[in-house]
């Protein structure tokens, strides 16, 4: 319990540390971005929306800014994101909601995926040590792993896209299907779907194989494993519940290490293919300097993989008994 | 002969010949060399050398768990009449465990850190009578328990809210779950405080005599084992250079000069001034070994003749002994 | 009385400073001698030459649109030209330049923020150990490249160095967490505790004391956060929020992106560039792996022995030489 409750105080102080960044980032920058910015939008956006900005971007003078910052923080707290006005007057929320779906489903399916069979392909590798796969695995890794996953879907793009016209080359679905959940639409996001997943994939996968196999050794050599050998537990227990769920600890920690850099990856990919996600969204926002926009993304971005690591870190809890009574992994 | 009750026991642990060697890049590095010893039904027999003399080598040819570049060049190793390297996988995975068993050097280490002891000790049950309901497992594992004073509750723990002697309890108790014939225990208490370590030992003594099993008794400390195995086999680079009965520790009798020199590191406390002796030098590296007897650039005694042959082993008054001095025509010379 | 302690610190000091000399020796020429090492520190250190000799190699001014545009490589135009008529091969030159030293930079930057944080609350302990490390954790889990995208849409078309500089300081956390674990392992060493009661100041015990004894780390540090500046930056570029004059490879992908060089086939122009990025990556990692097994000589013989599983003392002694 005081392990549950040590993260989740982690989880709240971080998720304030994040909007708190939001709040300052403006006020901290030289040559006050935002005034230029307000002057360049003088009469190109009605009149409360220009001051619903100004409260944002901390230009209201009329109050002192920690009260400024406690109604900044409160509307962020309730849900109050503002509105984006490159899509006037639709508020940031409602852009977040239509774009986050897409983001969760390519990056958490692909990245689940990876994992599963990361995992047991990692478990397999190290149980028939010497095998073939052993020997290329570390090459295949490091090659995966230094390859920019931007760059690797530009690749993709352009031989299954452009070159082929295996896959569509933008988009989460066609023109031609209505949303909604029926066969055409569905086909229609799979494949759509399926070079952006494949780059999250193999950007991932490699790094979860050979981590585990790694660990997998390790733990195959402790004594508790060979102890459970000699009092003769059978081979599938002995390489599941003794020695791979040991394994899975740190790699289980690796992916609080590792998330930040996935989700960085993610905001390419979704570039790379106009995928209308969260990232793809921030990156167009940024473009057209919609402010609410640019600042509810990030938000939801850090909220989320906030979030993201507190589940790790619950699953790691249930993992090892060890952490609960520690208090801590980080 | 002091031993000669053991002529009415029926041998549990039959070792012939035994050699294991490590291949390195270069070479077999043999870590344990040409190995006879005998364990009798209901026996305790120490197994004492320095670190890196091959006991743990030994103790897990015995078991069948070498792992990685250690392989069984020669020899056998025959467990309650059975030559454990003739069995196949499935039927050495029933038979580990049943007829004999292992206690590992660090407890912490032996046990499964994120399983509860319950866990531990029921799937052993189960593995080999996968019959049994798990109630039935649940209340073995109680009464295993029980038997090496650890309260039941514990069976919720996991290792790591134990302590060091109850986590080894645990595992001794693991050990005997299948009233194993023999019972391997490699170093068993050398992690603990003395005071635990006393009672441990007390322990296994009081749970052999009651379960009547036959322990190999591995430790580099020599009186300790003196004190508690009737029977003590002493190792050096790789080779038993002498067995005997362990009250012939005491004066009067001759030894192999290595085993001298370990009974001289004992302080005695009988004796007006405590003494304690060590053995001038260190063990030698396996990949050099010495020519002819391994001990000899240690050995006060040593002559040309143990600088160039490797000694046979002689019968002594109380066992074997594998030393020039004791050849027996040239015995005179030396004393 | 001070003076007496200070001479016993110098006593102290004396014959570790010279084990440390005849160790950093040994590291570096077990570095060189580690095949992967040295794989990794030749092609780095080629690209590291075109990135010096950049205006002697590139042929032409990487912003003259002077040649027929989209042309695939020549020997004229080893990578072809772009959609307005640029030689590709003079930008990935002067690319090689700047994506380097951001880089470099950034990794010298953020080490350096690393350092001075991690081992400042390492060394303190207490509260200032408690904040610095709760910052240092959040800075770990926030989104780094959400949080570079945010700070750039203030900043608008910033220049790479500028791009270098906010990589350093967003991406020190996981190096002062690091830097923290070793100093604190070395907080209670004597000759720690012994410069402490001389009264020497925090600065100096972390330059003199501790950074002698973690210089593989700060090398490992300082290698893999070239490694993820080098990634972020092209990233950015690649996104459009780095000054669309700049030179490095990442506004080359960029171009390449808006050009519609996949659309028009022109794979010269998006291919040179990432395969760089991804053989500069190599040999970052495969540097990095070298100095992972300098710094951690245990963990290299602890495989080893557990391989040979029951492996004792003397056996295992000889099994490392």
């Amino acid at each position: 319990m005081r392990y549950v409750l040590n993260r989740l105080l982690f989880l709240v102080v971080s998720i304030w540390a994040a909007i708190t960044l939001n709040f300052i980032l403006p006020r901290l920058m030289p040559g006050n971005p935002a005034a230029i910015m307000m002057a360049k939008f003088q009469g190109r956006m009605p009149p409360q929306a220009l001051h619903a900005l100004e409260i944002e971007m901390g230009m209201a003078s009329d109050k002192p800014m920690i009260v400024q910052y406690f109604d900044y923080l409160r509307s962020m707290v309730t849900g109050h994101l503002g509105l984006s006005y490159t899509f006037y007057p639709t508020p940031v929320s409602a852009i977040i909601r239509q774009s986050l779906p897409w983001t969760i489903g390519l990056l958490g399916v692909a990245w689940l995926v990876a994992v599963v069979l990361g995992t047991l392909a990692g478990i397999w590798i190290a149980w028939r040590r010497g095998s073939k796969a052993d020997a290329i695995l570390p090459i295949g890794t490091m090659f995966f792993q230094s390859i920019p996953g931007f760059w690797l879907g530009l690749i993709l793009l352009y031989f299954a896209g452009f070159l082929h016209n295996w896959f569509p080359t933008a988009h989460a679905y066609g023109d031609d299907v209505t949303p909604g959940f029926n066969g055409r639409f569905i086909l229609s996001v799979l494949y759509h779907g399926f070079l952006p997943f494949l780059v999250v994939f193999l950007g991932s996968v490699s790094g979860w194989i050979v981590g585990m196999r790694n660990n997998m050794i390790m733990t195959l050599g402790e004594d508790y494993v060979v102890f459970a050998e000699a009092k003769g537990i059978p081979t599938r227990r002995l390489i599941f519940a003794y020695a791979a769920r040991n394994a899975l600890l740190p790699q289980v920690t690796s992916i609080a290490i590792a998330l930040s850099t996935i989700i960085g990856g993610q905001i390419l990919i979704e570039q790379v293919f106009s995928y209308p996600g969260i990232g793809y969204q921030l990156t167009n926002a940024v473009t057209s300097e919609d402010y609410p926009l640019i600042q509810g993304m990030f938000l939801i971005i850090a909220v989320a993989t906030l979030v993201i690591n507190f589940i790790v870190d619950m699953i790691y809890g249930r993992l090892d008994p060890r952490a609960r009574r520690r208090g801590a992994t980080s | 002969m002091p031993h000669n009750h053991n002529a009415l026991r029926r041998p549990v642990l039959e070792i012939e010949d035994l050699s294991v060697g490590y291949e390195t890049p270069n070479s077999l590095v043999h870590a344990v060399s040409d190995v006879n010893l005998t364990v009798h039904e209901q026996e305790i027999l120490g197994l004492v050398g320095e670190s890196g003399s091959g006991k743990s080598t030994l103790a897990f040819a015995v078991m069948r768990l070498l792992k990685g570049d250690a392989v069984v060049t020669k020899g056998r190793v025959r467990v309650a009449g059975q030559d454990v390297y003739a069995l196949t996988p499935a039927e050495l995975r029933s038979f580990r465990w049943k007829k004999m068993s292992m206690v590992f050097q660090s407890a912490m280490n032996a046990l499964n850190p994120v399983m509860t002891v319950e866990t531990q000790i029921v799937d052993t049950l189960l593995a080999h009578q996968p019959d049994w309901s798990r109630e039935r497992a649940l209340a073995r594992a109680r009464e295993l328990l029980e038997l090496v004073r650890i309260d039941a509750k514990h069976l919720k723990s996991y290792p790591h809210e134990l302590s060091g002697g109850m986590r080894q309890r645990v595992v001794i108790a693991i050990a005997i779950a299948l009233q194993p014939d023999l019972v391997i225990m490699d170093e068993p208490t050398t992690a603990l405080d003395v005071v635990v370590q006393r009672s441990i030992l007390d322990e296994i003594r009081e749970i052999q005599q009651r379960e009547k099993f036959a322990i190999l008794f591995i430790s580099h400390d020599f009186s300790l084992v003196a004190e508690l195995a009737s029977r003590v086999a002493i190792m050096y680079a790789g080779r038993i250079v002498e067995v005997t009965d362990s009250e012939t520790l005491a004066d009067g009798y001759r030894h192999h000069p290595y085993t001298e020199g370990l009974i001289r590191a004992i302080p005695h406390l009988t004796a007006e001034q405590v003494v304690i002796e060590g053995i001038p030098g260190n063990p030698p590296n396996l990949m050099e070994l010495p020519s002819g007897c391994a001990f000899h650039p240690r050995c006060p005694y040593a002559t040309e003749e143990c600088r160039q042959a490797r000694p046979p082993q002689y019968p002594s008054e109380h066992g074997l002994i594998e030393c020039h001095l004791f050849k027996p025509q040239r015995e005179a010379q030396h004393v | 009385m001070s003076s007496r302690i200070a001479a016993k610190v110098q006593e102290a000091a004396g014959p570790l400073d010279r084990q440390d000399k005849v160790r950093r020796r040994s590291i570096f020429s077990a570095f060189i001698r580690d095949p992967k090492a040295l794989t990794g520190l030749i092609i780095f250190s080629v690209f590291v030459l075109v990135g010096i000799f950049a205006p002697l190699i590139a042929p032409y001014d990487p912003h003259a649109s002077t040649f027929m545009p989209s042309q695939p490589p020549s020997w004229q135009h080893l990578f072809g030209t772009t959609n307005t008529g640029q030689d590709i091969f003079s930008q990935f030159v002067w690319g090689t330049r700047t994506s380097l030293s951001v880089g470099v930079g950034a990794a010298v930057v953020s080490t350096l923020i690393a350092f001075l944080i991690g081992v400042y609350a390492g060394l303190k302990g207490g509260w200032v150990d408690a904040v610095l490390n709760a910052l240092c954790n959040i800075f770990l889990v926030l989104p780094g490249l959400a949080l570079l995208i945010l700070i750039e849409s203030y900043l608008k078309n910033t220049t790479p160095v500028l791009n270098g500089l906010i990589i350093a300081l967003t991406g020190w956390a996981w190096g002062a967490r690091v830097f923290r674990s070793v100093t604190l392992s070395l907080a209670n060493r004597d000759f720690v505790l012994a410069a402490k009661l001389s009264g020497a100041g925090s600065l100096r015990i972390m330059f003199a004391e501790i950074l002698p004894n973690m210089v593989s780390i700060i090398a490992g540090n300082l290698i893999y956060s070239c490694l993820g500046a080098i990634l972020a930056e092209s990233g950015l570029a690649y996104l459009g929020f780095e000054d669309v004059a700049s030179d490095s490879w990442g506004t080359i992908l960029m171009w390449a992106q808006n050009g519609a060089a996949l659309m028009i086939g022109a794979w010269w122009w998006f291919v040179p560039p990432g395969l760089a990025i991804a053989l500069v990556c190599t040999s970052l990692t495969l540097m990095n792996f070298a100095v992972d097994q300098i710094a951690n000589p245990r963990l290299r013989v602890k495989r080893r022995a557990r391989k040979t599983h029951v492996l004792e003392g003397g056996l295992q002694h000889a099994a490392q030489s």
